[in-house]
């Protein structure tokens, strides 16, 4: 029912893409595994979702987006935040709920949206940013500003109302955005198939709505690059809507409070085996990257993810002045005279 | 002055704006060339054409999802969701989405959108097309929350909400669309957060919303053939709410009653109450009383919704024994 798009001929992608791909794929590993480092140290509060194995698909779409283009994701999106642009540190603060934290300490790791670098926001209500995406989409339109919306969600958002009302008008009104599902097989704690009608949750669907099916390994920083230029360009050039499945696989659990013990081993095994970073670091050297520059590429990230944990740590707390500020357009918190 | 229908009062708010500022776009379910199912948007689609004035299917969530995403990136949307009921449907994207988004970025995204509803009672709809729902709106921190009594209200505040820089809950109360009145002519734009003194009287305040504004007016009529003689003050704006008005009349008569649409329970005039208790204790010469629908949903049989709503009747009656 579905169509695979193979994985494209190295050639395809350029060896400056290549590298940037890998850089930006290491560079969202080293961060999730810092965060989660410091959940263990008890200094990051709240709750954490992190994208562990996930990178290849943020990191593929986040190189192939125009710097103006918007990206739209979930409670589970520092990856795709961090992949427009988005300073390391002030996300690595937010977490912390530092005063120089990207939302200054109030909307914490959950809500993570740097609108400069187009990174429109992180939602934490399954679903719901479809539809701002595509509303987004049709400001790009009608303002005829070539601009795409790109929304990221998770395998369980196919089954929430959001999901058809946004995908229905996106079609209909032939909007400039691309809706990208990372299938990480489980909706939380629960596998995916067990509670869905169909077996490529987003895939599958998308004959509903006219769209072409399409299936992909989310693990393959090359194919995720192709279908992120393709879809781009479909979307930019007029051509509307896409619907993308990307198959791909958290290495933690749902959140924090998830130690994954429901998944089955073996089905862990084969995915770690899988991972995107793993994969593409020798597919590097056999397209003749030199080992030295992989491994530069691997410090630099290393030292960047440390700068900014540094400057995280260094930040004060958020400020009580926040409290009451930016619930309307003037600043302030005034609901009376 | 020219006389316009509160309908025809909505059509000329949006034509006036739509026609000040491009960015305006105005969608939901039948606006355009239908010219919405109350006949209050009848003109504008032939006016502004389909692009800015665009029929959706009935997606409330993507209604109201996409003018949010259009609001933050650059548009000034107007979405129409055809019953106050509705919101329901899509309270997330209002309640969760649109109200909290500027606060949790601190204020790194704007939120420039209008959202009109047909609100309320009197039409024999039935419990689940004629709530009074503004205290939903009130209740959540992020929301302006309008609601207008008469045609010239509805022109200059709808106007107000489509400038404002954040989003507005815009109430138009279905039973009041066919009622005529004097509109300013020409440019009309007021401002949201002030009360208006309807009738000045030195014995009582009686504070009162939308389509309880008129039933207020015509009990302070009678009250004042009895010697009972009542300040009208029509709230318009919930949030923000013009305390100074409204507990400045409370003060110079010492009474407050409120007359609510809503069912009983935290409804708007119970936040007031709270705030006059609060702030003028020593001056209130007597119990607050507000006037509300039992804390029932609403019937649909006409003798039934008749007198589950605050009529004009009730309204003398409660004023006057509480006065006695």
């Amino acid at each position: 029912m579905s169509t695979q798009v193979e994985k494209p001929a190295a050639a395809d992608v350029d060896r400056p893409t290549r590298l940037r791909l890998y850089q930006l794929m290491v560079e969202l590993r080293d961060f999730e595994q810092r965060a989660y480092e410091l959940f263990l140290e008890n200094l990051v509060r709240g709750t954490s979702h992190l994208a562990l194995g996930q990178e290849a698909i943020a990191a593929a779409y986040g190189v192939a987006m125009r710097s103006d283009d918007y990206t739209f994701c979930t409670y589970r999106g520092h990856n795709h935040t961090l992949a427009r642009g988005a300073s390391m540190a002030a996300a690595m603060a937010e977490l912390l709920g530092r005063a120089n934290g990207m939302l200054h300490g109030k909307g914490g790791s959950m809500h993570l949206t740097d609108v400069t670098h187009g990174a429109m926001g992180s939602y934490a209500i399954v679903g719901a940013h479809l539809p701002i995406a595509a509303g987004a989409a049709w400001s790009a339109q009608v303002r005829k500003s070539g601009q795409v919306a790109v929304c990221f969600f998770g395998d369980g958002t196919t089954n929430i109302g959001a999901f058809h009302e946004a995908l229905n008008l996106a079609v209909v009104w032939k909007l400039p955005v691309v809706f990208v599902c990372e299938n990480n097989l489980y909706m939380e704690y629960t596998p995916i198939d067990s509670v869905t009608a169909v077996k490529h949750p987003a895939a599958d669907r998308a004959s509903a709505y006219g769209l072409e099916s399409i299936l992909v390994d989310g693990n393959d920083a090359d194919v995720m690059y192709d279908i992120a230029r393709q879809t781009i360009g479909k979307a930019r050039a007029g051509g509307g809507p896409s619907l993308v499945e990307a198959l791909t696989y958290r290495h933690g659990g749902h959140s924090r409070a998830d130690p994954a013990k429901y998944r089955p081993e073996a089905e862990v095994r084969e995915w770690m085996a899988r991972d995107p970073i793993n994969r593409y670091r020798p597919r590097l050297l056999e397209a003749g990257a030199d080992e030295a520059e992989i491994r530069d590429i691997e410090t630099r990230a290393q030292q960047k993810v440390d700068a900014a944990t540094e400057e995280a740590r260094n930040g004060a707390p958020a400020t009580v002045d926040a409290i009451e500020r930016q619930v309307w357009s003037d600043g302030s918190a005034q609901w009376r005279n | 002055m020219a006389e316009l229908s509160y309908r025809e009062a909505i059509a000329a708010g949006i034509a006036q704006e739509m026609a000040r500022d491009p960015m305006v776009y105005f969608i939901g379910e039948d606006i355009g060339a239908a010219g919405g199912v109350f006949k209050a948007t009848v003109g504008l689609f032939d006016r502004f054409g389909p692009d800015r004035v665009r029929d959706t299917p009935i997606s409330e969530q993507a209604i109201i999802g996409a003018a949010m995403g259009a609001a933050m990136t650059g548009l000034r949307p107007i979405a129409e969701i055809m019953f106050s009921d509705f919101l329901a449907t899509c309270w997330d994207m209002i309640a969760n989405q649109i109200a909290k988004t500027r606060y949790m970025t601190d204020g790194q995204v704007s939120l420039p959108l209008v959202i009109r509803t047909a609100n309320g009672g009197g039409t024999r709809f039935g419990a689940q097309h004629s709530q009074s729902l503004e205290n939903w709106g009130m209740a959540v921190p992020g929301l302006k929350v309008v609601a207008p009594s008469n045609p010239a209200d509805a022109k200059g505040l709808l106007a107000a909400a489509i400038r404002d820089n954040d989003p507005v809950l815009f109430f138009e109360q279905k039973s009041l669309y066919g009622v005529k009145g004097d509109v300013p002519d020409g440019e009309h734009v007021d401002a949201l957060g002030r009360a208006k003194v309807l009738r000045d009287g030195k014995d009582c305040t009686i504070v009162a919303l939308a389509a309880m504004v008129p039933k207020a007016l015509s009990a302070a009529e009678q009250l004042a053939a009895e010697g009972i003689q009542a300040t009208v003050v029509d709230v318009r704006s919930l949030v923000p709410l013009d305390t100074r008005t409204i507990l400045g009349e409370v003060v110079k008569t010492g009474r407050l009653f409120t007359v609510e649409e809503n069912p009983r329970l935290c409804g708007w005039g119970a936040e007031i109450a709270s705030l006059a208790a609060d702030e003028c204790f020593d001056d209130l010469d007597g119990p607050i009383v507000r006037i509300t629908t039992p804390h029932v949903p609403l019937p649909a049989a006409d003798v039934l919704e008749d007198a589950a709503m605050p009529s004009v009747e009730r309204i003398v009656q409660t004023v006057r024994k509480s006065m006695r």
